[in-house]
């Protein structure tokens, strides 16, 4: 008897994931009329509690899809999904959708990217936050506008109690944002998404925002995924960092690493076109040529080739192969071609020495 | 008010002024056949039709708040406030026909109107969330139907199917109507038919407005929002999609009944309703004029009521509309 649930016990820990999250080779694609978008192809991450990852990428490169496909958010009969994701030891993708949808709100919660069209038009915030918060706990209605308020109050809203019973509208862009995170947080999730949190604020806002997030994170202990395309907002929050072009996770590790020695050249062209405080935000230092890729039609081989400058330094590989994740030192992974070798010289010669040239 | 009082005021005496019409021809109208023709013009003058237009609307408009006097030849006849008007044809003010008339018309719009709200709104949703489904495309085919097919016939069709061969056939046309308040079992009885008819005709419409602004809200990203709370789909489609989707509906609800409180006319007429709508028909088949203004002013009241109504009714459903 015991033998046997223990042998069970290991051979679900073999096909289970130790890590909080795990993704493993996500994969969501949509049957359009144009031919098949493939959004995600393919993104595997890992994530623990209390840390917070960044996923960053141009637009279009899947990061919405990817927090999208984790929360369940996706429409069956619309889209394709393949992999694992592995939440707290629950596979999602093939699980029961009532599962998932008991743990939406409750254990993972998401802070979308557009709060004035994200929250109901004809509810006032308040009933908003009460109606996340009465899906998981039987409380009364009362309770739940205590708890509503409190919420406000925690997220910086001021007189929390007056404005609990306005409308998304009678809020200004940074307080729905605020409002938006108050909704996220009022289940005390484990595990938060936060979708481009600080694009349509202003710079203070954002500040303050941010600061926000990293201070319920400590609070709660959960853990935190953020999107951006901003990479001054995971240098200042993310402890590891998912890049991603195409629908791939080309780059992921920690963020000292991925900061200090990035590895893939596209990750490199990001780096170049981060803004700084001494630069000017507009100025790219190495430009990142050409246009996105369509998702339709990617290029073969790897996506990026098409822009990369460095594809005639593997022998033809590139514009065939699709290069595969591999991790190197440190658990930083990297899906490009060139050998260790090769990327660290093109780092130190020629990289590196741009971007610090201005700095 | 004083917009539509004016206006009718303008079709029944400009219009025919206009056209040509004497004033002894009008007050021939008025007086009936019965009248020989050297009364018309004593008659038109003390109906005061030689008076200028604004002292003949003065006086029109006084009736109703004040009552009036008639003197057609044949005697003075009081009309009590509120003058809509005296029938000459029928000697008799056509106020208390109106109020007599308005259960019947009220009846047939309001049950109607439940009936074709909750059947319009639910099939538009299972429509829209059924998108493509053959319960979405048999409904919209037939709403498709409902919305261009002729009321009369459909009205005939409704008869046709439900008065043959069936163990309940409605009752003779033209006293089909029993006061709620004396049975309310017949009264249902009387009106399911035309109960039927025009609730067809609406529930079409509504159902495909319901599934167009339903396929539209359920892509909000709002939508997404309620789903990511772990509300379970049944709450996250009424609460949220329907609570949106709704909201033009209500508009055009609020029209619609009030545009049918003023009198079915083609229903009624089928059916033989004595409603509102049967006596504008009458009234205007025996050319009595001071009927139909009455009847018309009656009508145009419920729909400039029905206007402001909405109006309000516009703020409370969408708070971004609310000032302040
Ligand atoms: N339901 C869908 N059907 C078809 N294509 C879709 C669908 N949802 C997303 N896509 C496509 O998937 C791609 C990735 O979209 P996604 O929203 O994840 O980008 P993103 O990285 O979040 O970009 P942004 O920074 O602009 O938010 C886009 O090209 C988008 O058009
Ligand atoms: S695989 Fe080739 S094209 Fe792709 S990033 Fe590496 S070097 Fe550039
Ligand atoms: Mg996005």
């Amino acid at each position: 008897m015991v033998t046997e649930i223990s042998v069970s016990d290991s051979a679900a820990a073999a096909r289970t994931s130790s890590a909080f999250l795990e993704v493993r080779e996500l994969r969501v694609h949509f049957p359009t009329d144009d031919g098949l978008v493939r959004a995600v192809d393919p993104v595997s991450f890992t994530l623990e509690r209390g840390r917070t990852l960044g996923i960053v990428g141009e637009s279009g490169s899947g990061k919405s899809v990817t927090s999208l496909a984790i929360l369940g958010l996706h429409n069956r009969s619309n889209a394709q999904i393949s992999g694992e994701i592995w939440l707290d030891g629950t596979e999602l993708v093939g699980a029961d959708p009532e599962v998932v949808r008991s743990l939406r709100g409750k254990k993972m919660a998401m802070i979308f990217q557009d709060p004035l069209s994200a929250m109901h038009p004809y509810y006032t915030v308040g009933d908003q936050i009460i109606e996340a918060y009465r899906v998981h706990n039987q409380v009364s209605k009362a309770v739940a506008r205590r708890h509503a308020i409190d919420m406000l109050g925690r997220v910086g809203i001021p007189q929390p109690a007056r404005r609990v019973d306005d409308y998304p509208h009678q809020f200004s862009g940074g307080m729905r944002q605020r409002a938006m995170i108050a909704m996220a947080l009022s289940c005390d999730p484990e595990l938060l998404i936060a979708d481009e949190p600080t694009t349509a604020l202003d710079v203070t806002v954002q500040a303050q925002i941010l600061d926000l997030m990293r201070d319920l994170q400590e609070e709660f202990g959960s853990a935190l995924i953020i999107i951006t395309h901003d990479l001054g907002v995971v240098a200042e929050l993310a402890d590891d960092i998912v890049v991603m072009y195409a629908g791939k996770a080309i780059e992921f590790g920690a963020a000292a690493d991925v900061f200090e020695r990035p590895q893939h050249p596209y990750t490199w062209g990001l780096l170049g076109s981060m803004p700084r405080l001494d630069r000017s935000r507009t100025e790219r230092l190495i430009p990142i040529t050409g246009t996105p890729p369509s998702l339709i039609r990617v290029p073969p081989g790897c996506a990026f080739h098409p822009r990369c400058a460095f594809v005639d330094r593997t022998g033809g590989l590139c514009p065939t192969v699709v290069p595969d994740l591999v991790a190197g030192p440190g658990g930083h992974r990297v899906r490009c071609h060139l050998t260790d070798q090769q990327r660290r010289e093109a780092w130190d010669n020629e990289i590196r020495p741009k971007l610090e040239s201005t700095a | 008010m004083v917009v539509v009082s004016m206006i009718t005021f303008a079709i029944f005496f400009l219009v025919p002024r206009l056209a040509g019409q004497t004033p002894e021809l009008m007050a021939a109208r008025y007086v009936g056949p019965r009248a020989r023709s050297d009364q018309y013009h004593e008659v038109a003058e003390r109906l005061g039709f030689f008076d200028p237009i604004h002292v003949q609307y003065w006086h029109w408009l006084k009736a109703i708040f004040v009552g009036m006097e008639f003197n057609y030849g044949n005697g003075v006849e009081h009309c009590p406030a509120p003058c809509f008007g005296y029938s000459y044809l029928r000697s008799t003010p056509v106020w208390p026909d109106l109020l007599e008339r308005v259960p019947v018309t009220a009846s047939l719009a309001i049950g109607a109107a439940v009936i074709w709200v909750l059947f319009g709104v639910s099939t538009g949703v299972i429509s829209a969330l059924r998108r493509g489904s053959i319960f979405d495309r048999v409904s919209m085919g037939t709403a498709l139907a409902g919305v261009s097919l002729p009321i009369f016939f459909t009205g005939l069709m409704t008869l046709v199917i439900f008065s043959y061969g069936h163990p309940f056939r409605i009752t003779a046309p033209g006293s089909s109507y029993t006061p709620f308040t004396e049975n309310p079992a017949e009264w249902a009885y009387d009106l399911i038919l035309p109960w039927i008819t025009l609730a067809f005709l609406f529930a079409a419409a509504y159902a495909r407005l319901t599934r167009a602004g339903m396929l539209e809200t359920m892509h909000e990203d709002f939508i997404r929002t309620a789903r990511a709370k772990g509300l379970a789909e049944r709450a996250v489609v009424l609460k949220h999609g329907l609570r949106a989707a709704l909201t033009p509906i209500v508009t055009i609800f609020g029209l619609d009944l009030g545009l049918l409180l003023g009198g079915a006319v083609l229903t009624e007429s089928t059916f033989s309703l004595p409603g509102l709508g049967k006596y504008a028909v009458d009234a205007v088949m025996r050319q009595d004029f001071p009927q139909v203004m009455g009847v018309t002013m009656f009508a145009t009241f419920f729909i400039v009521v029905a206007n402001l109504v909405v109006d309000i009714l516009y703020a409370v459903v969408d708070p971004r509309v609310r000032v302040g």
